[in-house]
């Protein structure tokens, strides 16, 4: 039986089901694909040395871009909060301000955000090149997983390297925040170390933890699936590696407001 | 032997095999040819499980290839070495290493035996001294070689070649071609080929199948072929314009 053609009044209707499904149809492979790397990453044979190579790729060579942004992001917020806690008078909480700023919200995002436009998008980029040059295809072929080889490693350094990086990150930004506001505004080091002992505990440093643990398998994840479904040559690969930047830079955003409303 | 019954394949409606019928004996070297956009990668894709098809059956050692997933087809590709057109070689590894890389995963043999069979395998291809530079250090004639080399390093039962010489040049496809028939001299491998290269081909084939708008039109001996009556195979073996094209 042949499908009566719609009606001109109901076409809009049929093109918004059609995006609704290929939405859904996307999901559904987006989710999958995370499946199938979950399911190859508890399976053996474990593979250690693509494992350190990645560690190498996603966080080693990451550490110089953490170590600016940290420390600037410190020197930014001591110098911001320094300025606005004097006009109330309580430059002593200067500490703890940065402190929770840094280990609660901005350690894990700026952290995240910085590795996936450094590894993240060279990610993306070494996959699509090796889908669109037959090397998936040569795994494959060879009855070994590309999963195993290609995605896992990156998804296990994800999740060493973030929480690491951001760890790193808080530290940097702390000192950042102690050189602009004691050594350079004059608040006491005592107030400002004593301070943040009071005020910032074990469970603020488990918010970034659980925050760091996520963005790295969010990251890991979306770099990896736009890489391994690159098609039409370099404008694929360009596009893929622009497509990943920014659809994990805004989940890192969404899934840190979600976590930051949901965790205590 | 490979069996191919009714193939049929379409992309977002547009179909692209129409009904392929073919039979490759085993030990055989069987090359399909035909024009550009005819089928042929897509065809091969069915034979490797990368793609599956709409309808038809594809039988290697009398399982159905369509029909497998998972294990049990990796389970066949175990059996298969494949060779693709721009060699696929793993860029992040030295030549040695990606001839070297099936043995250790695949095979998960001992270190000394790789490196003898890996030895051996270079020396075959004519490159034993450039193992351990990298691919994008070599000749695209070479990295075919390597490419080869990787296929055959394993001793499979089947081998595929897609496009094997493509952008080479006359004296690199006749030294490839005389190099692939060394190889299957030595051990025997069924060969499917998708080549483009008219009339190197007739000389190393032992059937050639012409593979035109999703069907194969003719299958024979290459004598056969190249004497063929069929207006479309005789059009293309002689490369005469298509004045629709």
């Amino acid at each position: 039986m042949t499908e009566q053609p719609l009606a001109p009044a109901l076409r809009p209707f049929e093109g918004l089901g059609r995006w609704a499904i290929a939405i859904v149809e996307s999901l559904g492979r987006f989710g999958g694909f995370l499946a199938q790397a979950v399911a190859a990453l508890v399976t053996p044979p474990f593979k250690l040395w693509p494992l350190i190579g990645r560690i190498n790729y996603i966080g080693f060579r990451s550490l110089l871009i953490i170590l600016l942004t940290g420390a600037f992001t410190g020197m930014v917020l001591g110098l911001q909060i320094f300025l606005t806690l004097s006009r109330f008078g309580a430059e002593a909480f200067l500490g703890p301000a940065v402190a929770l700023s840094i280990i609660r919200e901005l350690g894990p995002v700026l952290a995240a955000l910085m590795v996936t436009g450094r590894a993240g998008s060279a990610l993306t980029a070494e996959l699509g090149i090796m889908r669109i040059t037959e090397q998936v295809d040569a795994l494959t072929v060879m009855a070994l997983s590309p999963m195993r080889y290609l995605v896992v490693p990156s998804l296990l350094a994800g999740l060493i390297t973030f929480p690491l990086m951001t760890a790193l990150f808080d530290l940097i930004g702390i000192f950042g925040g102690y050189l602009v506001g004691v050594e350079l505004l004059g608040l006491s080091q005592g107030t400002y170390w004593g301070e943040m002992q009071t005020f910032v505990n074990r469970g603020d440093i488990m918010i970034g933890f659980w925050k760091s643990l996520s963005f790295g398998v969010i990251v890991t994840w979306v770099c990896t699936y736009k890489g391994f479904h690159v098609s039409r040559g370099a404008e694929g690969v360009a596009q893929a590696t622009t497509q990943a930047v920014v659809l994990s830079s805004v989940l890192i955003l969404v899934w840190d407001y979600f976590l930051g409303s949901v965790l205590p | 032997m490979i069996k191919v019954d009714g193939l049929r394949k379409s992309f977002h409606g547009q179909p692209v095999l129409r009904g392929i019928d073919l039979e490759v004996p085993d030990g055989s070297i069987t090359i399909i040819i035909g024009r550009s956009g005819g089928g042929k990668s897509v065809f091969l894709k069915h034979l490797l499980g990368l793609l599956r098809p709409d309808s038809g059956r594809i039988e290697v050692g009398g399982v159905d290839l369509a029909r497998l997933s998972g294990r049990r087809l990796d389970e066949v590709r175990k059996r298969y070495g494949v060779v693709f057109q721009g060699g696929a070689l793993f860029d992040s590894m030295t030549c040695r290493d990606n001839v070297a890389f099936p043995l250790r995963e695949k095979l998960r043999l001992p270190r000394p035996e790789i490196d003898k069979r890996v030895g051996t395998a270079l020396e075959r291809v004519g490159l034993a001294a450039i193992g351990d530079k990298y691919p994008e250090e070599v000749s695209g004639g070479m990295r075919k070689r390597v490419a080869i080399a990787r296929a055959l390093v394993t001793e499979p039962e089947i081998v595929f070649f897609d496009e094997p010489t493509t952008g080479l040049d006359p004296v690199l496809v006749n030294t490839i071609h005389q190099l692939i028939v060394d190889l299957h001299r030595h051990s025997r491998f069924t060969a499917v080929m998708v080549s483009h290269e008219i009339p190197e081909i007739f000389d190393i084939a032992d059937r050639v199948g012409m593979l035109h708008e999703g069907r194969i039109v003719e299958i024979g001996p290459p004598a056969a072929i190249q004497g063929s009556q069929n207006p479309i195979v005789r059009q293309f073996i002689r490369g005469e314009p298509d004045p629709q094209a």
